[in-house]
């Protein structure tokens, strides 16, 4: 289970950034094996029959997504890399685009193939601007080779592949906001419906997936989607980057098979190899900063008792009470020394940032929360202010347009949730509170 | 967004931008299906950026007459994505990152020093007009934290000792090649 790599399997390979050395590696073969020997909905069957579930934090499965697309004729359709990677704690996207920038080529034309898209895009955020530069040289050597352009491998069809980036905005992940940048505008979600998939870019039928979505049709159209989803447990099959950063001994980006132990995954010599400097651990954020954060008696235990699993099931096991999710994959370990309330005002400062302003109780919400957080931090809290939060909180989920009203509301809710003490030790202590951390706690502070 | 978009209206003169700059937007407009060329705002400006140092409003007004676009346009857009500089800003501008994975691993001590360091408070420029300190959300990065960012590059891992390194090797024009 600890070796299986389908994404990251050839990033050492001195050269792999290079049309040359990735085609020598079995490079393209999905291209020449769908373009030659398959249909469109064949290769969207085997993305079914992969049971590949969106990488991008939402875990939709990407068959089905793909499977909506309107088909009407004579007009373009569009399919589109969201390689905006912005969510914190999460960097995998741009670890596999630096190092293997053929894959996600090479899945782009896989998918534009199934879709029947002419012309394709891949949004990068803006700060990522030098792979952006490494994006278009792959993509001007796949098109000198003939996988790119006119007549694919004398197969008729015909593709364009083009980079876009973005400007600075956690909101343009977001796949509506995406599309409204990739015309040019600013980034504020779009009601929905009409779906992408119906109405998206320049108002045709879009798909919208992420870098790590795309990758994975690679090895799945290469050994098909059967032997993919043999890979994982349940219903999280394949394997998944995870990115792990925060108070462990090694971060870095990790491919895991669907099932590893979260323990193993924290603690094991190929992964995290455990809490930085000799720490214990007192919290996992293990999904980007958008989930639940877990509480360490929760971590590598479901409540039930049962050991906690790297995959969607496992990770949500509990619900909102005592579990968390998948998300993105951004695994950020928090040691027993992280002071969870200055965390959670943190993220909620980061959310009243990157609100982009369309819907008042993300608008004015997330900037209450901030400050509200900012002052239990800095000593200035009451006990009614940890209520007002949940009230705040209640009030933001589900009345906005897109997620990241609920982005912002859960984290501040698991927070509470599992670490009322501490913020009400910050209210009762607080000039204690601005000198040392809370410590470790030992027991979740909901029964479970 | 809470940003700094307050447009500067100091500056009045009109600008044009070098051959090479133009150069690329043509090749950018052209790569989009016809009619669909706002599509490169975006990228645009950072080439303006790249080669004004900060956005304008002359030089915004003029990316407007290039895609034949209401001026407004492109001011919607550029203050809205927080990469722009609207102000003028220092010749290098060093954007540290401020999120959770980041403040894990001390940026906020990080950030404090460089301030220190260079004798000027987060958003301020140093009197010399060489460096401007901005904190910023998410770098993507968070496993190589804590990190910075100065005209698109990244430098990671960052400890006190090798910020002071960074800021004299930027003094010395070691970086102004890329």
């Amino acid at each position: 289970m600890k070796d299986r790599k389908l994404l990251l399997e050839n990033v050492h390979i001195e050269g792999i950034e290079t049309f040359d050395v990735y085609r020598k590696n079995g490079g393209y073969r999905s291209v020449e094996k769908a373009l030659k020997s398959m249909t469109p909905d064949e290769v969207v069957d085997e993305v079914k029959k992969s049971g590949l579930r969106g990488r991008g934090g939402a875990g939709f499965p990407t068959g089905m997504k793909w499977s909506f697309l309107a088909k009407p004729e004579g007009v373009a359709r569009y399919l589109v890399c969201n390689a905006d990677e912005s969510e914190p704690g999460t960097f995998k996207d741009r670890y596999l685009m630096e190092k293997n920038p053929h894959l996600l080529i090479e899945g782009m034309i896989t998918s534009s193939f199934a879709l029947g898209a002419n012309l394709s895009f891949i949004y990068i955020r803006g700060e990522f601007m030098y792979i952006l530069h490494t994006l278009e040289k792959a993509i001007a050597e796949a098109h000198a080779n003939g996988f790119l352009g006119k007549n694919i491998l004398g197969s008729g069809f015909d593709l364009d592949l083009q980079v876009a980036p973005g400007g600075g905005a956690y909101i343009c992940g977001e796949e509506t906001a995406l599309i409204e940048s990739l015309e040019g505008k600013r980034g504020n979600p779009r009601m929905k419906p009409p779906f992408p998939a119906v109405k998206g870019l320049w108002g045709c039928p879009t798909v919208v997936n992420n870098v790590e979505s795309i990758a994975a049709v690679v090895p799945i159209v290469n050994d098909g989607g059967d032997a993919y989803a043999q890979i994982g447990i349940g219903r999280s099959t394949g394997t998944k980057l995870i990115s792990a950063s925060g108070n462990i001994v090694r971060p870095g980006v990790y491919e895991i098979e669907m099932g590893l132990s979260v323990e193993e995954f924290i603690y094991g010599d190929d992964f995290c190899r455990g809490i930085a400097n000799g720490k214990k651990l007192k919290a996992c954020v293990p999904g980007g900063s958008s989930v639940p954060i877990l509480p360490h008696s929760l971590v590598t235990k479901t409540s039930a008792g049962e050991e906690r699993l790297m995959s969607y099931e496992s990770l949500a096991d509990g619900g909102f009470t005592s579990g968390s999710m998948m998300g993105s994959g951004g695994f950020i370990v928090f040691d027993e020394d992280q002071c969870i309330v200055r965390n959670t005002w943190n993220f909620a400062r980061f959310y009243s940032h990157e609100s982009c302003g369309q819907c008042s109780p993300c608008r004015e919400g997330t900037g209450w929360m901030e400050k509200v957080l900012h002052r239990l931090e800095h000593g200035h809290g009451t006990l009614r202010d940890i209520a007002l939060l949940e009230e705040i909180n209640k009030k933001i989920e589900g009345n906005t347009i897109c997620p990241l009203g609920d982005a912002a509301a859960w984290p501040v809710a698991a927070a509470i949730r599992h670490f009322r003490d501490e913020f009400e030790w910050h209210v009762n202590e607080p000039k204690l509170a601005q000198l040392k951390n809370y410590g470790l706690i030992t027991q979740p502070s909901v029964a479970v | 967004m809470k940003v700094n978009n307050q447009i500067a209206h100091s500056v009045h003169e009109p600008v044009e931008f070098r051959t090479e700059t133009m150069e690329k937007v043509k090749e950018l407009i052209a790569s989009y299906p016809e009619g669909k060329h706002k599509s490169a705002v975006i990228r645009i400006l950072h080439l303006v950026q790249a080669e004004q140092g900060w956005v304008s409003v002359p030089a915004m007004d003029k990316v407007a007459e290039i895609l034949n676009i209401q001026p407004i346009e492109v001011y919607e857009v550029a203050t809205f994505y927080t990469m722009f500089h609207l102000e003028p800003v220092g010749k290098y501008v060093f954007e540290v990152c401020r999120t959770g994975p980041c403040m894990l691993v001390g940026s906020d001590d990080l950030i404090d020093h460089i301030g220190t360091k260079l004798n000027i408070h987060v958003g301020e420029t140093t009197q010399d007009g060489m460096f401007t300190l901005k904190t910023v959300e998410c770098l993507g990065g968070c496993g190589y934290a804590p990190l910075l960012q100065c005209k698109y590059k990244f430098h990671e891992h960052l400890t006190t000792e090798r910020v002071d390194q960074l800021i004299e090797e930027y003094r010395s024009g070691k970086y102004d090649q890329n």
